[in-house]
């Protein structure tokens, strides 16, 4: 290989490493303002505005009550899904989960996404939304039972307006688009109903995929009542977010024709007010909006990949100042809004949930076999009646043998 | 009673889904103002608006994943996938998505979407035009797969998978969209998912479906002035299969050949061979005997009439059952 301009193999990683977070750098410098309300100190800004599309836009009618009780209790929030979050990882390690999603690092971009949804908007996540889903009135334990294996879904989409998890990436965001179409047409037929929207969560490596293009042409073209949450965590698994786009992804949305905005996603006062926006633009006939929280996954992947395998160290301690829980509670502290008393409360209460947590999932009952097959089909299907059928046949004679052990 | 062809019975089927439920819509490219390339939905935009006959992007994901959103909210999408060979892009939402929201959503979830898909050779077209997927999507547990041979069938099949509240595949044999027939509106439907005994035999079956229906009643007939007495069997629902239709017939008549344009490896007749061989072993006086389309992408259309099973393929396989 003399004279082969490819880096010699001990420096190559490294090479590769450099090169990509180069990328990720000058991205961050581009040309597209980050609407922060909270600073990573823990200082709180009095407006927020942007120019999106040539326009300026003032979001700070939609920056919810800055008081003590609103913020206290995005910190609640931010607080539990973290530690569920702890939780859930060693219940993983602990061989009682398949896999786990961790979030930490996410919670600002999910709990403030989450908590200006209403009631009658419909939310389709991917599979690392606990936070979102935490908003939405899911059980912890419910988020569980897809990684216990014991069900595909967990919970009642219909009852919380949050969909089931989506392994696929960005399959569903199609699914969102056309839910916002039937949100559309049943306005048209009711004029009463009350206004609603629907929300598309994906990641900057799902942004990659040809449906998020489809979602955004279809919702374009129809002015669907659709936000597109995309939680930008620098990471899809291994590959930094520059492999996936070159321009900052809140910038797309203009290709489409409809508004990008990107918020800093750690910081849990602008992302509400940010989506707070967006939903009233979508809900009142303007159509979609992107949002892209730029933040960070301070974990793997998954627990079964290694971030150290794939990134820098000092990437980790860059981002650990802006910490979404950091930067509220410096901010609650300091202008006095709690108190110690407050901390340890929600310590303990944490740490309760953790408890009833982890005893829900392990007594978490398996389904039957037989029950499998009853939900293949809504209206009755020969195939599965008959191997249900040789399937009963089968295990029964097993029964037969069981009594005489 | 009225004679109309496949494709007018169709187009008279969504009408009337359309009428009767405002919640039926149907989306698709083209599917407006021209009325669908093969003028399947031709008029009813101009009758019903641009909300329930919605053209759309060209983007066949777009489409379905849209479709399985619209189903969630309550609402009864008919999609329209121009070809065969173009229905791949949406491959990923049918199968990983649309067949599976019901088990996912442990039975809470109903996805009842139909995709209509012209399909099959025959009409000397270019390639993607010409190919028969069925048996990619039948392997998919959570679909059901239809296909009609005739107008009767178009007309009524087309308005019970609208109805259904499981995910429905409409296979539309696409050269014989022009085959006229009578069409009796007042008549009550049947079941959609079982299988036609269409002519009466004695000495062996024929099972076909979709296009190949007309070629099967020809070679029967053939047969037939060869002294030899042969069923015809109109599958009409590919997945569920109506095994006991089948197997009564076979039973009777101990030789069964399955034809269809597919590729016979890996397809719907191997699945046929296999199950009646479990079901009717003792009645077999041969072995069930497959004719369908050869291992190769499909063929040029200057060749294709080489590919596609014609009555003398199926007239040759009824000689080898007989042999045996």
């Amino acid at each position: 290989m003399s004279g082969s301009r490819v880096p010699a193999a001990e420096f190559e990683v490294e090479e590769v490493l450099r090169a990509a977070h180069s990328a990720i750098g000058e991205q961050r410098e581009a040309s597209v303002d980050m609407l922060q309300v909270l600073a990573p100190d823990g200082t709180m800004a009095g407006g927020l505005t942007a120019e999106i599309d040539g326009e300026m836009i003032d979001f700070s009618p939609y920056l919810a009550a800055t008081d003590a009780a609103h913020l206290c209790s995005l910190y609640r929030d931010m607080f539990l899904i973290r530690r569920f979050d702890q939780e859930s990882t060693a219940l993983q390690r602990q061989g009682q989960l398949a896999l786990w999603v961790p979030l930490t690092g996410q919670e600002a971009a999910q709990i403030g996404s989450g908590r200006a949804l209403q009631p009658q908007d419909y939310a389709f996540p991917t599979y690392r939304e606990h936070g979102v889903a935490l908003t939405r009135g899911v059980e912890p334990a419910e988020i569980l039972r897809l990684f216990r294996g014991v069900t595909n879904g967990g919970w009642d989409p219909r009852e919380r307006n949050f969909h089931l998890y989506t392994l696929v990436l960005a399959a569903q965001s199609l699914h969102a688009v056309g839910y916002a179409m039937g949100i559309q047409r049943d306005q048209l037929a009711d004029p009463s109903l009350p206004e609603a929207a629907s929300v598309a969560y994906f990641g900057d490596g799902a942004s990659s995929e040809g449906d998020i293009h489809e979602s955004m042409v279809f919702a374009a073209s129809f002015n669907a009542p659709v936000v597109f949450f995309c939680q930008n965590n620098q990471w899809a698994i291994s590959v930094p977010a520059a492999v996936q786009t070159r321009v900052p992804l809140a910038r797309r949305a203009e290709g489409y024709g409809f508004p990008g905005v990107r918020v800093d996603g750690n910081d849990v006062v602008a992302v509400e007010a940010v989506t707070r926006w967006a939903l009233d633009h979508a809900r009142s006939g303007k159509g979609p909006v992107l949002i892209e929280a730029y933040t960070y996954r301070m974990s793997a992947h998954t627990t079964a990949d290694d971030p150290t395998k794939y990134r820098l160290s000092g990437d980790e301690q860059e981002w650990q100042p802006r910490d979404p829980l950091v930067r509220l509670e410096a901010h609650l502290r300091t202008q006095g809004l709690a108190d110690d008393a407050f901390f340890d409360e929600l310590t303990a209460e944490a740490r309760s949930m953790a408890t009833a947590l982890r005893d829900a999932v392990l007594s978490m009952t398996v389904p039957d076999m037989e029950s499998r097959f009853a939900s293949v089909y809504a209206e009755p299907h020969p195939l599965v009646q008959e191997e249900l059928r040789f399937f009963q046949q089968y295990e029964a004679g097993f029964v037969d043998e069981g009594k005489h052990d | 009673m009225a004679t109309m062809t496949i494709a007018k019975a169709i187009n008279e089927g969504l009408r009337a889904s359309l009428t009767q439920d405002p919640r039926t819509l149907l989306m698709g490219e083209d599917i407006g103002e021209l009325g669908g390339v093969y003028r399947v939905t031709d008029g009813l935009k101009r009758d019903f608006g641009a909300m329930r006959v919605v053209d759309s992007p060209l983007a066949e994901s777009g489409i379905i994943g849209t479709a399985i959103g619209l189903a969630l909210r309550g609402y009864r999408p008919v999609c329209e996938i121009q070809f065969d060979g173009f229905v791949f892009p949406g491959f990923n939402q049918i199968t990983t998505q649309l067949a599976k929201l019901r088990t996912r959503s442990d039975g809470m979830l109903s996805a009842p979407v139909v995709i209509r898909i012209p399909y099959g050779g025959g009409i000397g077209s270019v390639e993607h035009h010409s190919e028969s997927p069925e048996a990619l999507f039948a392997h998919t547990a959570g679909l059901r797969i239809i296909t009609p041979s005739n107008p009767q069938d178009a007309y009524w099949m087309i308005q019970q998978a609208v109805s259904c509240e499981d995910p429905v595949i409409v296979f539309e044999p696409k050269r014989r969209y022009w085959l006229k027939g009578e069409v009796d509106t007042s008549a009550p439907a049947g079941d959609p998912f079982s299988a036609h005994v269409l002519r009466a035999g004695t000495d062996a079956t024929i099972v076909a479906y979709g296009p190949l229906v007309p070629v099967a009643l020809a070679a029967a007939a053939a047969a037939e002035e060869d002294g030899r007495s042969v069923e015809v069997i109109d599958l009409r629902s590919i997945s569920p299969i109506d095994f006991d239709t089948v197997t009564e017939s076979v039973t009777r008549t101990g030789r069964l050949i399955v034809a269809h344009e597919a590729p016979t490896f890996g397809g719907i007749g191997g699945e046929i061979a296999a199950r009646i061989s479990e079901r009717a072993f003792l009645s077999l006086e041969a072995p069930v005997i497959r004719v369908g389309g050869f291992h190769m992408p499909y063929p040029v259309a200057r060749v294709e009439e080489h590919y596609l099973p014609d009555i003398d393929r199926i007239l040759e396989a009824l000689d080898r059952a007989f042999a045996y």
